[in-house]
């Protein structure tokens, strides 16, 4: 991968990308987070964790087709295009999981007969994609007004060969690892909202990676709000 | 979702201040907005802002087999695609005109005016060439696209590199990124387009026309040209008719146009290359302003999951042991297999209300959504039941299950375009494939 020979070629300083040594695994990358940067969207975000970047619209509440409509809620849509070819059934099943978790949260009851639009948009991928999908998502429902009961985030770790968790992986160390887990959590309770896992654990594992990425939320939540802090302190 | 129309006094707004020789902008008649472009961790990605316009381009390529009647020649493909957020016009399915003519356009652009060698994409002669495949993602509508376009278009075919092969008789080697420095496309010229709006039957022109401006305008002139002044393409649409002297005039000051913008291009190029064989840090995160009070950084933080392990075990204790798994598939035909019970059917007992002529908005049945789930732990939700209840997707069908050693059972289900909603449950619950008697 391009950006690996970079690594490996030059020193980079603390906030480099991502496959920069890590220590034992147990830290996530460099956040970014810019919000409201399109004009025409209701609301959007820019998030980056690393080297992977999402860019993420939403348009809502707004007109909906009458097939499409639902009597008592909003209907809540997603759209994933990948950058490069043609939707295929991975971005199919993505759009479903992160839908899932916005229907979660979002007070879709507020609105009814109305479409909430989510376009999540992939700039560049390094490792843990899902995962800042739904940041990016997160941060977009909220530039937009959206109502929700909480947010959420996405937390990603990978699990390698030699049993060693690594929170928010990079694309080299999800090809290596044994198992990818994405978990979305939501803000109140941090309760699980959705996971998403591919590969081989067992259930003990499972809930420790599952206390792991409660732990890393808080983070991430700490992140968002003092994201929004700034941005609301001249206001 | 429409289009807000565009209502008669914004309209007339509009034109009386480009008679004036005003623009809502503040700009002059000839004048570009703002260009910016940035670049990502990627060789070949890059962001492209003109004004608020903001498409995002990705270079990529392959290997495969040339086309026949074109054997020593690389493959070129553009793809643009107008993406859900940057209009709430845009759905997919609703944008085909527009779509087709931003990408035929780009396309002659491109690819007739030979800006890329494409002999040089040759591999093997006859068997193997390059592939190369530019995305065009636009990601907010605030006018002119397609001058948008082109710039990410040539930007990002200048920033890729393409990984280096080396032909040994008959052998072939390709090289990772790891082993050999990748090689950047051979590109003869950097083709520019340049959009003119004109307004009034062609009385008004105006450059770099915003979407507002778009909207009232008569017709589009988009120029393609390079920085040695050779037209590459030209294009007249809206059905107005102009003058020989203002095509020419238009021509000229795409020139100059031109001219500027490929000095830009070359000096974001520069930068970008200088940054990366420096080491410093470059991608999309340098490119977020720090200044902007909608903008935020963290570094890295390092989590603490010592507890972690205590937590999951207290978690573990205090659950209760999951349920024995039953995953016996029972066989009833060949070609008809059941694993676990699916949920109740909510028709109730058909064979007794068959008779009765309450048919009309009957019940649906639940639709098991394919929850992606996989514990490890499987669960089986419904207690056993006798008979095997099977759910089916088509609509209106009258099924006839043989069982061995029972009465063949009629089911009729329907399924309707609105979902019902199950309370959502953590224990997953399987979707049975019915397998249908293959003979």
């Amino acid at each position: 991968m391009e950006e690996e020979t970079h690594t490996d070629a030059k020193i980079r300083a603390e906030n480099g990308t991502g496959s920069s040594p890590r220590g034992p695994g147990r830290s996530l990358r460099h956040f970014a987070c810019e919000q409201n940067l399109l004009s025409r969207p209701d609301g959007s975000a820019s998030f980056l964790q690393g080297d992977t970047s999402v860019l993420a619209g939403v348009y809502g509440p707004a007109e909906v087709k009458v097939s499409k409509e639902i009597f008592n809620k909003a209907t809540l849509e997603v759209i994933l295009r990948p950058k490069i070819g043609l939707p295929g059934v991975a971005e199919k099943s993505r759009e479903r999981l992160i839908r899932n978790t916005c229907e979660a949260v979002v007070l879709g009851t507020l609105h009814p007969r109305t479409s909430i639009t989510v376009v999540p948009q992939v700039v560049s991928d390094a490792g843990s994609l899902l995962a800042c999908c739904l940041n990016a998502a997160c941060m977009a429902l909220v530039d937009a007004g959206v109502p929700m009961r909480a947010l959420f985030c996405g937390v990603a770790c990978a699990l390698d060969s030699d049993g060693t968790l690594v929170l928010d992986p990079t694309s080299k160390q999800e090809k290596e690892a044994r198992a990818v887990l994405t978990f979305a959590l939501d803000s109140v309770e941090r309760k699980l909202l959705m996971s998403s896992t591919k590969g081989l654990y067992s259930d003990t594992e499972l809930q420790q990676y599952l206390a792991a990425a409660q732990a890393a939320s808080r983070h991430v939540f700490r992140f968002y709000r003092e994201s929004l802090q700034r941005r609301y302190s001249k206001s | 979702m429409k289009e807000t129309p565009l209502s008669n006094c914004e309209r007339r707004f509009l034109l009386r201040a480009i008679e004036e020789k005003k623009r809502l902008d503040g700009r002059q008649t000839y004048d570009y907005r703002n260009i910016r472009i940035s670049f990502g961790t990627d060789y070949g990605c890059c962001i492209v802002e003109l004004g608020k316009t903001r498409v995002l381009g990705q270079v990529s390529c392959e290997l495969v087999s040339p086309k026949l009647n074109r054997a020593t020649e690389g493959i070129l493909f553009f793809n643009l695609e107008l993406s859900q957020m940057a209009a709430p016009a845009f759905e997919p399915g609703r944008q085909s005109d527009l779509l087709v003519k931003l990408n035929r356009l780009m396309e002659r652009c491109l690819r007739n005016s030979k800006c890329i060698d494409t002999e040089s994409l040759c591999v093997v002669a006859g068997e193997k060439v390059w592939q190369i495949r530019v995305d065009l993602h636009l990601l907010n509508h605030d006018g002119n696209i397609i001058d948008a376009a082109s710039i990410a278009a040539i930007v990002a075919l200048c920033h890729f590199r393409r990984p280096d092969v080396s032909v040994q008789g008959d052998e072939v080697t390709l090289y990772t990124p790891e082993e050999r420095d990748p090689v950047p496309l051979s590109i003869h010229h950097m083709p520019i387009c340049v959009s003119f709006a004109f307004f009034q039957q062609g009385t008004y022109l105006l450059v770099d026309p915003n979407e507002r401006e778009e909207r009232v305008m008569d017709g589009l002139l988009v120029i393609a040209m390079n920085k040695h002044r050779e037209i590459c393409t030209i294009q007249s649409s809206g059905g107005i008719m102009l003058l020989k002297d203002q095509v020419l005039r238009c021509s000229k000051i795409a020139g100059v146009k031109v001219a500027e913008i490929t000095e830009l291009i070359l000096k974001a190029l520069e930068n970008d290359q200088k940054v990366r064989k420096e080491g410093g840090k470059f991608g999309f995160a340098e490119s977020i302003a720090n200044q902007r009070i909608t903008a935020f950084k963290m570094e890295k933080a390092p989590i603490d999951t010592s507890d972690v392990e205590e937590k999951a075990e207290e978690i573990i204790a205090e659950a209760e042991p999951p349920s024995e798994v039953v995953s016996t598939p029972v066989l009833w035909t060949p070609g008809t297999a059941q694993i676990g019970e699916g949920v109740e059917n909510s028709w109730g007992d058909l064979e007794d209300s068959e008779k009765e002529d309450d048919e009309g908005g009957g019940d649906q049945a639940i639709i098991l959504d394919g929850i992606k789930m996989d514990t490890g732990v499987e669960v089986s939700d419904i207690g056993s039941q006798d008979a095997p209840i099977i759910l089916s997707d088509s609509e209106e069908e009258e099924m006839i299950i043989l069982e061995p050693d029972k009465n063949p059972k009629k089911i009729r289900t329907q399924t309707t375009s609105a979902k019902q909603e199950k309370a959502p449950s953590k224990k997953p619950v399987k979707r049975r494939k019915k397998k249908r008697a293959a003979n």
